[in-house]
Formats: structure tokens, C-alpha cells, sequence
């Protein structure tokens, strides 16, 4: 799998999985954001790394926010972006995926960034574009969301410093979760100490401790002393039916209260991914709370973008 | 026509006769092992010292796509792969399109068959209308029509009372009812096998329980109804040990496994390849083992292709959407002669799961090789090499998860009912 992404002389030429990334790269993307992030609080807020080069946002399953941060990221970097929800237009008339995308490569597209309901759907795209066109995976099924795995290692670099030290607990529907996925890659490979996932075993998927965590069904044991706690988005129709009862049950046994994490590291930061449920998985006194640093994800997820963008398409790529 | 096999080592895995020695065939039969008859004026006499003359494979489960699956392949095209792959009879699974669920589709499959070159047909009726798990079918007039079976092929019964009813009307005139063990809840939209590999690339698993509690169901409706039951495509160990234990107890059970699941397990997945999107999943290597030592030691009674010629499309989209299964036909022999050399088996012990034990399930007395046997006859070189790629392949599915890989061992001459099918050229 990482020699999909990675050229021999170990250069990032697609971002499809944090799995497998060398630590030097994951932390050269996060040194690489840290300088984009100014660029946003600037009255110009442009660079023309990316200038003539055309990125195509790929969404064969809806998003607002993430295209919406790629779609920014891009504009950043002056590169022309296209954003497509292919899932409305061209896959409906029957149009195979390996069509839209030789199409749009005869439009002289320099990088796809794609979502998928299918897990492999990135890597299948990255196999089948031409030698110089990169390929952003931006959620593929169950599978990975690489860059959201970094805007949040970003976000806990940002709030905690060193890894290395750190206990974080992923708290949700972990099987279903390519954030979660991606999330438990990047810190085992930054060296945190103590990763914990907290579930009941319907939301778990097989096997999970060989990821490297460790398991909790009960909350309060799986906060205990956490210095993080990234919560994930549990969906609708997941709510009630053979994998859980119903929201209220859910929020009674999963929900982050102030009271559960009171039992968590004082100083200890509460992420999401978004969009929250509140009142299912998170309750709004924590969301809007002082440990909640959930809107700087979203802000440091433009600077990552751009970070991974032009390491895959820059000039200096 | 009057043939000469002329000093081959001669294997027939039913007696265990292995030596270098001569067979002349004439008007469909085997006339004589041994030394050629003084008197035999053979039209053509073939030279094959240094190959191995075996009975012809049969195999349990190759899906032909007539009627109604042309697009994938044909009639022509896959008894052709048969013939190069050494496949002289074949049961087809009913899966067609429509399912074979009447008389007139079997007779017009066996009458279409029966006018071209290649492989004795034993098409395997539906066991419900329509596979739909319902209604069953006119099993007796479709055995008259040439049924040699009745199968679900990869559509469950989700009414075990129907499930139970078909195995008690399939009892009552002694059918043979064939079963792949899947418990259709439990592997709801399941593309791989449940484990840790699976968990972590988000693919669906299917667990082995769904195995399992599908043969511990099927077992005790054994018990009560009668019925003879095959075991489609085996492939966890712990489906292996539930069957080796019935069998002890003397259930009229018989089982197969597919080819590939002798050699692949789900490592394999993490590219995502749809090559490796198979039915049931590739499991986990402890499952690989106790599959090839259930076919070493005769609970698993047969080594099947599993052929599922594709288009090319169904397998171009994301693993999960792609359609599962593989090409096999062409594949067995070398596939069965691998899983031999890395288990050091002697090659008439490995040929009889290819030829006279899934003739016995299929309750003939074919796969065999002695004076007055059917003349179906397998002439290959054991030590030949190739590469699977999509020209190697005569199937029109070139949907392999082996392409690019190298087999040893190669058809050169097929013999069916006395005619000389096949002729490798270089």
C-alpha cells in the first residue's frame, strides 16, 4: 500500500492512507501547515505555488465541509479548482468512474481529490491516472481520511506539544470511521504512548487491538487521565436499529458530558471531526466549552490541505 | 477414432496405477493400459514420454454463463478453456440468467452443449424457482431433463422451513442437494473475511460464524429429512472440522473447495485488488492450512475451479462494487499440482481430487483410467512452465487473481469420449 503513494526515492506522489507514512514525512506535512497557516490571517490571502494547475474535487459521496476546505485550500494556493459532485451528474447517467476520470484528465487535470462511499475507491483512481497527476484520497468508505487524520495531529500539536507523552481516546462509532482509522495510523506512528478506543462492541470492528489500541466499553474507565479526547460522528441511521438501541441510550453510555470529562487530564483538549450531533455524541456544554478545540481543526484543515496539495503538485514536487 | 498414447506415465488415481506404459483408445473407450494390442492399427499414434497421462479432471463448479450471460462468456468459449485446461466433464451451478429453474433450459443447455467440442455437461438444476429461496422446483422433471443435482449456487434460503421442505422433497426421490454453507444475515453485504486486515482497510466482513452456524443448520436438517447434501466451497477450518466430525458420523455429506482458496488468504487485500473479491472470502492463513489438509486427508472430497468468467467492468470499479469470483478452468491442474509439490504429495494422490473422487460425488464413474473406461484422457507435462497472463487465458473472463504469476504443469493433449479435443500447438 505505500508503494502506491510513495515514488522509489520515497517522495509523496498521491496521499491515499496515513498508514504506513514514514514519521519524517507525517511531521515535515504538519512543519509545512504550520507556515500555510498564517496565510489565512493575511489581508491578501494567496500564494502561487499551485498557479496554473487544475485540481478537481472528485465527490462521489456528498460533503459540505471537506470540499468546501479543499475548495479553499486550492484557491490558497492559486491553483483552478472544479468541484464535482459526481454522485449527481455524470454516475447517475451511467457513466462508469474510470470514465469521469479519464475525461477529466483530458481537460488537463493535475490533481483529483476524491471521495468515495467504497473503501479502496482512492487507491483504484490513483492506479489508473497518468504518471503526473496527483491523487488525494478525501475519504474513501470505512477505509481512510488521510487528511483529516493530520489537520488533527496538527490540532494536537498545536494544543499539546510532544506526542510521545500522550494518552488520546477515539470515543465512537470507530467501526464505521475512516477518521478513526486514519487517527489511530498517524499516532501510533508519531509515538503516543497510550491510544484507547472507547465503544460498545457493536461500533468496534474485528480486530481492532491489532491497530495498536486499547479497548475500553466503559467511558469512564476509557477518560480516565486522557490528554485527549477526538470523538467521532455517530450517523443517523445508525442511531437505532441493530447496532444500537436508540440516541438517548447512546448518549447515555457514550455521550461526552462535562461530567465524564472532568474525569479526564484537566488540561485535556475535546476534538470532532464534524458535523457534531449534539446531544447524541457530544453534549453542547463540552462542544462550546473551553477544552473544545473544535473550530481550530477546521481551520488548521485548510493549511494542511494546502501543506499535502503542494507537496503532491507544487512546483518544488 | 483409434488413438496411441505411446510411453506416458500412466496414472489412475482410483487404483493408484503408476507406470510408464502405453493406452490405445478407440470408439469413446479405453481399450487397453499396458502394452498396445498386436492387432490395435491406431490413425494416430502420439508420442508422450515424458508427460503424464491422467484420467480427465472433472470439475464441480464451472459456470458456463448460458443462457443469458453471453456477455461474459459462452458456451463456446468456456468448454474451450475446458478442453485446454484438461476439464473433460464439468457440473455447471444454476446461476444463469434465467436460473436453470425448467426442463427446456437444462434440455436446450445439454443439446447445445452435446453439438459442440469439449467437456461432458452435468448442469446442477435450481433448487428453488428463480433461486428466489421460495417455491421449489420440478426437481423430477428436471433430473429427467439431465439434472444431476440441485443448488442454490450463491442465492441462501433465508426460510429455513423452505430450506427444510426442498431438502425433504430432494430426500424423498434421493436427489443430491448442493449447498454453499453462508448465513445470508450474517454476511449482509460482507466482500471479505472478518478479521483484523478487513477491520482495518473498512471492507465488510464476512465472519466464519456465518459459515459455520450455516452448517450446523444444514447438518441437523440432515438428521431429520434424509437428504444427501454436497458442500459448495468449504473455506474456514472451522467449517472443515464441523464436516469431518459429521462425517464421522455418518452423514451422507461430501464437500469441495475451490482451487484458489488453496493458496490465497486475505493478506492479500491490502491493495484493494478485485481480482482477490471471491465467494466465499480468502480467510486467514490457519484457515489455508486447514483446508489443504482437509482435502489431503478426504474430508474435503473435491478440488473445484469455481470458474466465474467476468467482463472486464464488473472488475474496473473499487473492490466493494466490483463482482466476485475468478476464471478457473485453466487453472486447476497447475493449481492442484502446486498444492501437491508444496505438501509433497505423490501426483496419483493429488489427481484424484481433481478426477475420480469429485466424479463420486457427482455419482459417476468417471476421472478413472483403466481398460474400458470412458476414453476421457488428460495429457499434460508436469514440468512445463507459464505465466497466467490475460493471452495465456482461452476463458473469456480474464478476471485471475494469478495474472502474472508462473504455474508449472500444462495441458498439451485433451481426449473426450474418444475425440481429440484438444492439441497444444508449440
Amino acid at each position: 500500500m505505500v508503494g502506491e503513494q510513495l515514488t522509489s526515492d520515497g517522495r509523496l506522489r498521491h496521499l491515499l492512507t496515513l498508514e504506513g507514512l514514514p514519521r519524517e514525512t507525517l511531521l515535515s506535512i504538519l512543519d509545512a501547515a504550520a507556515s500555510f497557516v498564517s496565510v489565512g490571517e493575511r489581508e491578501v490571502k494567496k500564494l502561487p505555488l499551485l498557479k496554473g494547475k487544475t485540481v478537481f474535487n472528485l465527490f462521489f459521496e456528498s460533503s459540505t465541509r471537506t470540499r468546501t476546505t479543499f475548495e479553499i485550500a486550492a484557491k490558497r494556493l492559486s491553483a483552478d479548482v472544479i468541484s464535482l459532485n459526481v454522485a449527481t451528474s455524470s454516475q447517475s447517467k451511467g457513466e462508469t468512474m474510470l470514465d469521469t476520470v479519464q475525461n477529466l484528465e483530458a481537460m488537463d487535470a493535475d490533481m483529483f481529490v476524491v471521495r468515495h462511499a467504497a473503501s479502496g475507491a482512492a487507491h483504484f483512481i490513483a492506479r489508473h491516472v497518468r504518471p503526473h497527476i496527483g491523487v488525494i484520497n478525501a475519504g474513501d468508505g470505512r477505509h481512510a481520511h488521510p487528511t483529516q487524520g493530520l489537520l488533527d495531529m496538527f490540532t494536537i500539536r498545536q494544543f499539546k506539544g510532544d506526542f510521545a507523552p500522550l494518552s488520546v481516546a477515539i470515543v465512537g462509532d470507530v467501526l464505521h470511521s475512516r477518521v478513526a482509522r486514519s487517527e489511530i495510523h498517524a499516532l501510533r506512528t508519531l509515538g503516543v504512548r497510550d491510544i484507547r478506543v472507547v465503544a460498545p462492541r457493536t461500533l468496534l470492528p474485528a480486530g481492532v487491538e491489532e491497530l495498536g489500541v486499547k479497548v475500553f466499553h466503559d467511558m469512564n474507565a476509557g477518560l480516565r487521565g486522557v490528554d485527549v479526547v477526538m470523538m467521532l460522528r455517530l450517523q443517523n441511521e445508525r442511531m437505532k436499529g441493530s447496532l444500537l438501541p436508540s440516541a438517548g441510550e447512546y448518549f447515555k453510555n457514550y455521550g461526552l458530558t462535562p461530567e465524564k470529562l472532568a474525569l479526564a487530564a484537566p488540561d485535556a483538549i475535546v476534538m470532532h471531526p464534524g458535523p457534531m450531533n449534539r446531544g447524541v455524541e457530544i453534549d453542547s456544554a463540552v462542544a462550546d466549552g473551553p477544552q473544545a478545540v473544535i473550530l481550530p481543526q477546521v481551520t488548521f484543515g485548510i493549511a494542511v490541505r494546502m501543506a499535502v496539495m503542494n507537496l503532491l503538485i507544487g512546483d518544488a514536487a | 477414432m483409434k488413438i496411441h498414447l505411446r510411453g506416458g506415465r500412466v496414472i489412475d488415481p482410483a487404483s493408484g496405477f503408476d507406470q510408464i506404459a502405453d493406452v490405445c483408445i478407440a470408439a469413446g473407450r479405453v481399450v487397453s493400459v499396458g502394452q498396445a494390442p498386436a492387432d490395435f492399427n491406431a490413425q494416430r499414434v502420439i508420442d508422450v514420454s515424458g508427460l503424464v497421462v491422467a484420467p480427465g479432471l472433472v470439475d464441480l463448479a464451472a459456470r458456463l454463463r448460458e443462457p443469458g450471460l453471453e456477455h461474459k462468456a459462452t458456451l463456446e468459449s468456456e468448454m474451450r478453456a475446458a478442453t485446454v485446461g484438461g476439464v473433460t466433464a464439468l457440473a455447471c451451478p444454476p446461476d444463469t440468467d434465467p436460473p436453470l429453474d425448467e426442463p427446456g433450459l437444462v434440455e436446450m443447455l445439454k443439446f447445445r452443449a452435446r453439438n459442440l467440442p469439449g467437456p461432458r455437461v452435468y448442469p446442477v438444476g435450481a433448487l428453488t424457482l428463480g433461486l428466489a429461496g421460495a417455491t421449489i422446483t420440478e426437481m423430477s422433471e428436471l433430473t429427467e431433463a439431465g439434472c444431476v443435482a440441485f443448488s442454490q449456487a450463491d442465492a441462501a434460503i433465508t426460510d429455513t422451513q423452505v430450506l427444510m421442505r426442498a431438502m425433504q422433497y430432494a430426500a424423498t426421490f434421493d436427489y443430491p442437494v448442493w449447498l454453499r454453507p453462508q448465513d445470508p444475515h450474517l454476511a449482509r453485504n460482507g466482500v471479505a473475511h472478518e478479521g483484523a486486515l478487513a477491520g482495518a482497510l473498512g471492507l465488510v466482513g464476512i465472519p466464519v460464524v456465518a459459515e459455520t452456524l450455516a452448517i450446523a443448520t444444514i447438518l441437523q436438517l440432515m438428521r431429520v429429512t434424509g437428504a444427501r447434501v454436497h458442500l459448495c466451497r468449504l473455506s474456514s477450518a472451522a467449517g472443515v472440522e464441523l464436516v469431518r466430525a459429521a462425517k464421522s458420523e455418518g452423514l451422507p455429506l461430501s464437500c469441495d473447495v475451490a482451487a484458489h482458496h488453496l493458496h490465497l488468504t486475505d493478506a492479500g487485500l491490502a491493495r484493494f485488488d478485485a481480482q482477490l473479491h471471491l465467494m466465499p472470502p480468502l480467510r486467514s492463513e490457519s484457515d489455508r492450512q486447514a483446508l489443504r489438509a482437509g482435502v489431503l486427508d478426504g474430508t474435503i472430497d473435491a478440488v473445484c475451479s469455481d470458474h466465474a468468467p467476468l467482463d472486464d467492468d464488473t472488475k474496473e470499479v473499487p473492490f466493494a462494487e466490483s463482482e466476485s469470483g475468478a476464471t478457473g478452468l485453466e487453472l486447476l491442474l497447475p493449481l492442484t499440482l502446486a498444492w501437491a509439490a508444496e505438501l509433497k504429495i505423490s501426483l496419483p494422490a493429488a489427481l484424484a481430487a481433481v478426477t475420480c473422487r469429485p466424479s463420486r460425488v457427482l455419482g459417476l464413474t468417471l476421472g478413472q483410467l483403466h481398460d474400458g473406461a470412458p476414453a476421457d484422457v488428460c495429457v499434460f507435462d508436469p514440468d512445463a512452465v507459464w505465466v497466467v497472463t490475460r493471452n495465456a487465458l482461452v476463458s473469456q473472463g480474464r478476471n485471475s487473481p494469478f495474472l502474472g504469476q508462473t504455474m508449472r504443469g500444462r495441458v498439451r493433449y485433451t481426449i473426450i469420449d474418444g475425440h481429440l479435443d484438444f492439441e497444444a500447438k508449440d
